[in-house]
């Protein structure tokens, strides 16, 4: 198993899958209801012209979120084939 | 646990009444479109009560011409509502609405591009027990995705009718039409196993809920199974609590579930999306795109969201929004001045002269004629509005505004309506509908009307004009005082929904996230057709009260009547409006205001503009919005009884200052009672921003005169 990272140090264009929201994470079950479970693959696309917020891709379709939230997202980086 | 065997009673047994439909979907399905392909120009658009969310009803008609009445419920990714448009979906389908009855069957549309996600709330509604048909629009888009549904397959597992179509080009429809004519449709075969850690519960709570909450018993499971997800941030008006047992068995599966370490939320989400990923395997197939590498989307966006492409792009596009409104708008705004005074003409020339015909001409038409002059500038804006809502752009500037719009608390969705509010507040108004969180929402109306917007521009122009002496205005002067009003407008905005946000409306920020749909070729009948709705809802709301309120004025101008042959200006003098004048001059005085001036100040709450036209009455002077020499030289002549002269470049100053702060526009104060549905925060509105507007030009008079000015 690789190392988890929050989802705010995912490098650009990178790769990830969802490993875990904070454990009192009620506030995400939007995010999961949107498709983004543990487990699920994401790309994190760009960030916004002042770096906040960023834009993932998840299941075909692309999201925003603010970095403040991503702060408490782990993801498993996929290493670069 | 399978519904097959039960054959939909809804369709076969009321003969009498045809079924009603309720449209639900994602937010970017293409929902609108569908709905208004299905019933064309026979829409009725209104309100939820109680709420401010957008009422659709339209009839669709099968292809015998029955008519199908359908509800356009607002998109929702969700049951387990998040914003009031999602409560209202989710209320609406369970039946918990009075004053909208559950519908009969459900047509659930889908971007079949965007499956997976789409069918989680198809995965909700299918709970519901009641026959639903599903659309899977965008086939086109999934087809060049390289994703190719089995369209037989997936009616097959779900067992509903499935239809694939385009609803932009009109595919598809007439067997959309033929499904929905059916007299009798099954109800879904929707087998998935609840989760074991929660089975229980749900099976408990569904039986409590039918028997202490009067659920009916095909939605006493989708009412269980929403209770373990739902936080239910937003009631319906009028709706009875859970019942005491049905609370306690929640809670206590709750309190056992937390003991043993189980998300149970979390769990639901997920076995749902482990039944949806069963269904695609089958379902979907997937192959090569058409065209490898990025798509247009993202090449667009590579240029939209740039750091520095970007900024010009949004800078760029909303410059040649403004600059259309102003030129554009002149036309028809010119043509409906014309023709309201001539309007008031005949009517002159058709009546005997008296109170009757005054009240009709100068109360009833020249003030709705003052607010119908703005029309074209709202209607422009709301085209705009919803150009940039269907083409995909307004999510991307929302995207790159809401780092900016965090520092004062607010999200990049509050970026629009601030903006539209520079040529009018009643558009930036209605559009905060797009903000989801109420807070965010409900302090951004409250900051809108500080923005300067173009009803104050004559105010603004006039008062350079009277503060300059000489004939022409240098126009460093000139543009140098514009920039600094609307830079004071602007920077009050942003101050103030600093401070609301700190204070009065402060809480934990939800969660901010916004899907960023794929660009669409925009279809101008849609954005034509929302634009007229949405001109048309402004009209209705706030037509009666600014009919009444003009009626007022002109009455507060018109008596008590002077002694015969005395002229307007005499007449204004001795008229209520100049006694109120008089009555408010103590209050005004201190900001080097005399009655005269506050006469002005009321007229304005018909529309800031009427401030140039009655200080034309006031001061007697002839002019017209072309030509302002005259009641220029008029201010230049006006003096206190004491002979000091009136409008000192202090007093100009200083009045247009209380222009940029003061809350005095009727149009705006009916849409923000329509919008917050309630006086509380309106009058909030106008006690703040004209308490900011005495306080901000006490204090420049004051210093003005410590100055020597």
């Amino acid at each position: 198993m690789s190392q988890t990272i929050a989802l705010s140090q995912l490098g650009l264009g990178r790769q990830a899958t969802l490993h875990s929201y904070p454990p009192a994470g009620a506030a995400f079950l939007r995010l999961r209801e949107m498709g983004l479970l543990p487990g699920t693959r994401l790309t994190l696309v760009r960030t916004a012209p002042l770096g906040d917020p960023l834009e993932i891709e998840v299941r075909g379709y692309r999201l925003s979120l603010r970095r403040a939230d991503a702060d408490s997202i782990l993801v498993e980086p996929v290493s670069p084939s | 646990m399978s519904a097959s065997a039960v054959v939909s009673s809804v369709g076969s047994s009321s003969a009498a009444r045809a079924p009603v439909y309720a449209l639900v979907g994602n937010p970017n399905c293409g929902k609108s479109t569908l709905f208004n392909a299905l019933t064309g120009l026979k829409q009725k658009v209104g309100n939820y009560p109680g709420v401010t969310v957008e009422k659709k009803v339209g009839t669709a008609y099968s292809q015998h011409g029955q008519p199908m009445p359908v509800i356009d419920l607002p998109g929702a990714y969700s049951l387990a509502a998040r914003s009031p448009d999602e409560a209202v979906t989710r209320d609406v389908l369970l039946g918990r609405r009075l004053d909208t009855a559950a519908p009969d069957r459900i047509l659930c549309i889908v971007d079949a591009s965007n499956l997976e996600r789409n069918l989680y709330l198809v995965h909700q509604i299918l709970d519901l027990g009641r026959p639903v048909i599903l659309v899977l629009n965008m086939m086109d888009l999934a087809a060049k995705a390289g994703v190719r549904i089995k369209v037989e397959r997936l009616e097959k597992e779900l067992g509903i009718p499935v239809i694939p179509c385009e609803a932009s080009q009109g595919k598809g429809l007439i067997e959309l039409k033929l499904a929905m004519s059916r007299p009798d449709l099954p109800l879904p075969r929707h087998r998935w196993d609840i989760p074991s850690p929660i089975a229980a519960a749900v099976s408990e709570l569904q039986a409590s809920l039918l028997e202490y909450d009067r659920k009916a018993p095909l939605s006493a499971r989708a009412e269980a199974l929403l209770l373990l997800t739902d936080q239910d941030s937003v009631r319906v008006a009028g709706s009875t609590p859970l019942s005491a047992r049905t609370t306690d068995i929640l809670q206590s599966w709750k309190v056992r579930w937390e003991g043993q370490g189980v998300d149970w939320a979390a769990t639901l989400v997920a076995s749902r999306y482990e039944a949806i990923a069963r269904l695609c395997t089958g379902v979907l197939d997937r192959v090569a795109p058409d065209d490898e590498g990025p798509s247009l989307s993202d090449r667009i966006d590579g240029v939209v969201t740039h750091p520095v492409w970007g900024w010009l792009v949004l800078g760029g596009l909303m410059g040649a929004l403004f600059l259309s409104i102003f030129t554009l708008a002149e036309y028809p705004m010119t043509w409906i001045d014309d023709h309201v005074a001539q309007l008031a003409d005949v009517v002159k020339a058709s009546m005997a002269p008296g109170d009757l015909r005054d009240l009709i001409t100068d109360g009833a038409i020249a003030g709705v004629g003052g607010v119908v002059i703005f029309l074209p500038q709202i209607l422009i804006l709301f085209f705009f509005i919803g150009l940039l809502e269907s083409t995909g752009y307004m999510a991307r500037a929302a995207f790159i505004m809401d780092r900016l719009m965090s520092r004062v608390g607010l999200n990049g969705k509050s970026f629009i309506p601030l903006l539209s509010s520079y040529a009018c507040a009643i558009p930036g108004i209605m559009a905060t509908r797009t903000i989801e969180d109420a807070k965010d929402r409900l302090v951004t109306i409250l900051v809108a009307p500080l923005m300067s917007c173009s009803a104050r521009l004559p105010v603004y122009l006039l008062m350079i004009a009277a503060l300059v002496p000489g004939e022409t205005i240098p126009v460093g002067t000139k543009v140098g005082l514009m920039l600094l009003m609307y830079a004071l407008g602007t920077l009050a905005a942003f101050g103030f929904a600093w401070l609301f946000k700190r204070t009065l409306l402060k809480g934990e920020p939800p969660l901010m996230i916004m899907e960023l749909p794929p660009y669409r070729l925009p279809r101008v009948r849609d954005v034509l057709l929302q634009m007229v709705e949405r001109g048309g809802l402004f009209l209705r709301r706030a037509g009666t009260i600014i009919l009444g309120i003009s009626i007022l004025l002109w009455f507060l101008s018109a008596y008590p009547k002077a002694p015969e042959g005395a002229t307007a200006q005499a007449q204004m003098a001795h008229s209520f409006a100049g006694q109120a004048g008089h009555l408010i001059e103590p209050a005004i005085r201190p900001l080097g205001f005399d009655w005269q001036i506050g006469i002005g100040l009321i007229a304005s709450f018909a529309a800031r503009e009427v401030f140039v036209s009655t200080m034309g009455v006031v001061f007697n002077a002839q002019s017209d919005a072309d030509d302002t020499a005259p009641l220029r030289q008029a201010l230049a002549a006006a003096r206190w009884p004491d002979g000091a002269p009136l409008f000192t470049p202090l007093v100009c100053l200083t009045l247009m200052i209380f222009y940029v702060f003061a809350m005095q526009c009727v149009s705006t104060i009916a849409v923000v009672r329509r919008e917050t549905n309630s006086w509380r925060w309106p009058l909030f509105q106008i006690a703040y921003m004209t308490g900011t507007a005495w306080l901000v030009c006490f204090a420049v008079a004051s210093i003005g005169r410590l100055l020597g000015y």
